[in-house]
């Protein structure tokens, strides 16, 4: 009763990982035929594909698919260890003149809400001076702060806290 | 910038909203006394009886939630005209309140009062006023302010109102509701943050700030029309909205010249100018009640602290000094003091420190305690604190004597102000 349980959750959740594959076209390695083929026959030509243009930005793979930067508290400059990122997207919107992002800037709570709105707003300036530094261009860039009023993870602890002192990347927003 | 247009439905769901019943759901709890509680008895009405809600209870609430009163029960008896008293049955209580109500046509009640000196054996105070019956709370309010006056020598502050956001789940309400919780008027229901309304000094108006827009903008809302604009929506935070104390200019607080600076607009957004130009934070500015000061809120010395200057200059000077981190600065009305959220060790405190003095008073045991506000008679702060895992309104009485916790059942409650004296209606 449970192994069948399990199975049919890990069926499932198979199921669920292949539905949430990108719908991008995806350069497989063509798995080499198992059967031998006759040696006279000359093996089939492998058809390279077509080279498709990918946007980068929609492959999981890419260091662009990270879209968040984080903070120590209370802090507005993007860390070190976040630098390659934000380098990363400047590079994109330079060679993608018709894209736009906009940044959000977002804080935990401890501070008072329009204080907090106030280093959201830093955080996402920060962000912006780091993409037009790296060859984004100013009409690409949209800066808003949310302070704390969005908080992704909304306990008193640090481990809420980590996550909502951070800067989104958002490329969807109209 | 002038105020944008909002499409016509907008009006209609501020109206419609505006028209929802009131709730009547809070638990109040009190803790602390006052140093010297004045013994008092409020003698049940004549003819209250036949009014939903009793207009004894109501002012024996106010006063009780003051700290500064004891309610004598008056034990079946019942006197409601000074002829009916007969003082030797009131030993131990410094005075009675006593009264009649009596229905009229047009749906109007006329309300008959009279506080008397019990020791004196004299009568302190009286009033006849008459109203639609649906004022009962009005006018039981205005009893207890007279009673508050009277025998505290400050004046009350139970007919004033309060003004707060109520967030539950995506949905954000801008609520107006009497000082002690009840008769909510929903001003504003979004499905975006709303943020630190501030009433007009007439109590007429409202600014605000929502994400309606995606970014924060600055609203001002009139009560009495429910029309707004929007009187800051650069690019960037608008927000933190203070009004001076003639009620011609706004104090806010714009990132679109980079920063965090304050700026002065006129409430129709004209005359935008900025006065602070430093190349940090500087936010939440709070006019002194004589309109020639700002404090506010900075991280311009390395922590945030508390801050003021001159509204025509920028020459600040800090305040505070104790603590980690202080925010939103609010003046106590007689403009000798201050009151603002101090967060110390993982905890927010409310505190107040005295101009002349310059030591900070911590008037709170600490929790998640932000955005303090002093009532108008400078005698009780209200704040926003957290229980059960929502936000809560409370009070303290400006000594740090009286707590006072307000839950609602429903919603996060967040950003209170108390609201000025308001004109009295009768």
């Amino acid at each position: 009763m449970n192994k069948l349980a399990i199975s049919v959750l890990l069926m499932s959740l198979l199921a669920a990982c292949a539905s949430e594959k990108p719908k991008e076209p995806v350069v497989e390695a063509k798995p080499a035929p198992v059967v031998e083929a006759p040696k006279a026959v000359a093996p089939a030509p492998v058809v390279a594909p077509a080279p498709v243009a990918v946007d980068p930005l929609n492959d999981p793979n890419s260091i662009l698919a990270k879209r968040s930067v984080y903070y120590p508290f209370d802090v507005s400059v993007v860390q070190d260890a976040d630098k390659p990122i934000v380098e990363a997207h400047a590079k994109y919107l330079s060679e993608h003149a018709d894209r736009k992002v906009r940044l959000e800037g977002n804080c935990d709570e401890r501070g008072s809400d329009e204080y907090n709105l106030a280093l959201g707003q830093h955080r996402a300036d920060g962000v912006k001076k780091l993409l037009l530094v790296g060859g984004a261009q100013d009409s690409q860039i949209t800066t808003i702060s949310y302070g704390e009023e969005k908080p992704k993870a909304t306990g008193h602890d640090e481990a809420s806290w980590s996550q909502n002192r951070r800067t989104d990347l958002n490329y969807s927003a109209q | 910038m002038r105020g944008m247009i909002l499409p016509r439905y907008f009006y209609l769901l501020i109206l419609l909203c505006a028209a929802l019943p009131a709730r009547a759901a809070l638990d109040i709890e009190i803790s602390g006394a006052g140093e010297h509680q004045i013994p008092i008895a409020i003698v049940p009405f004549a003819g209250e009886e036949k009014l939903p809600q009793s207009i004894s209870s109501i002012v024996s609430a106010d006063l009780t939630r003051s700290g500064l009163f004891r309610l004598v029960d008056p034990a079946g008896k019942a006197p409601h005209e000074p002829s009916e008293v007969v003082y030797a049955d009131w030993a131990g209580t410094d005075a009675l309140a006593i009264g009649n109500v009596e229905q009229q046509p047009n749906d109007r009640i006329a309300v008959k009062f009279r506080l008397l000196d019990a020791v004196r054996q004299t009568e302190l105070t009286g009033q006849a006023v008459s109203a639609k019956s649906d004022q009962i709370r009005a006018i039981a309010h205005r009893i207890a302010d007279m009673i508050f006056e009277k025998l505290t020598g400050d004046a009350g502050v139970f007919s004033t109102r309060i003004v707060y956001v109520s967030r539950q789940g995506k949905n954000n309400r801008l609520v107006v509701s009497d000082s002690d919780g009840y008769g909510e008027q929903t001003v504003l229901s979004i499905n975006k943050p709303i943020m630190s309304p501030a009433w007009s000094p007439d109590g007429s108006h409202l600014a605000y700030v929502t994400f309606e827009q995606d970014h924060a903008v600055v609203y001002v809302q009139s009560l009495l029309t429910n029309q707004r604009m929007a009187v800051a929506s650069f690019r960037g935070s608008n927000s933190a909205p203070a009004w001076s104390p003639d009620g011609r200019q706004l104090a806010v607080v714009l990132t679109r010249d980079g920063g965090s600076h304050i700026y002065l607009v006129r409430p129709d957004g004209t005359g935008l100018h900025q006065i602070t130009f430093s190349g940090v934070i500087d936010t939440e500015p709070n006019f002194s009640p004589d309109g020639q000061n700002l404090i506010f809120a900075s991280d311009r010395g390395g922590s945030v602290q508390i801050y003021r200057m001159p509204v025509d200059g920028d020459v600040a000077e800090r305040l505070t000094f104790e603590g980690g981190n202080n925010f939103s600065p609010h003046y106590s009305p007689d403009g000798k003091s201050f009151v603002f959220s101090n967060w110390n060790n993982g905890r927010f405190y409310i505190a107040t420190e005295d101009f002349q003095a310059k030591q900070m008073q911590v008037l709170t045991d600490g929790g998640w305690e932000k955005k303090p506000s002093f009532a108008p008679n400078g005698k009780l702060i209200l704040f926003a604190t957290e229980a059960q895992g929502r936000g809560i309104l409370a009070t303290v009485s400006s000594d740090g004597r009286v707590k006072q916790k307000m839950f609602s059942q429903a919603g996060d409650i967040r950003d209170p102000m108390w609201g000025p004296f308001l004109k009295q209606l009768f």
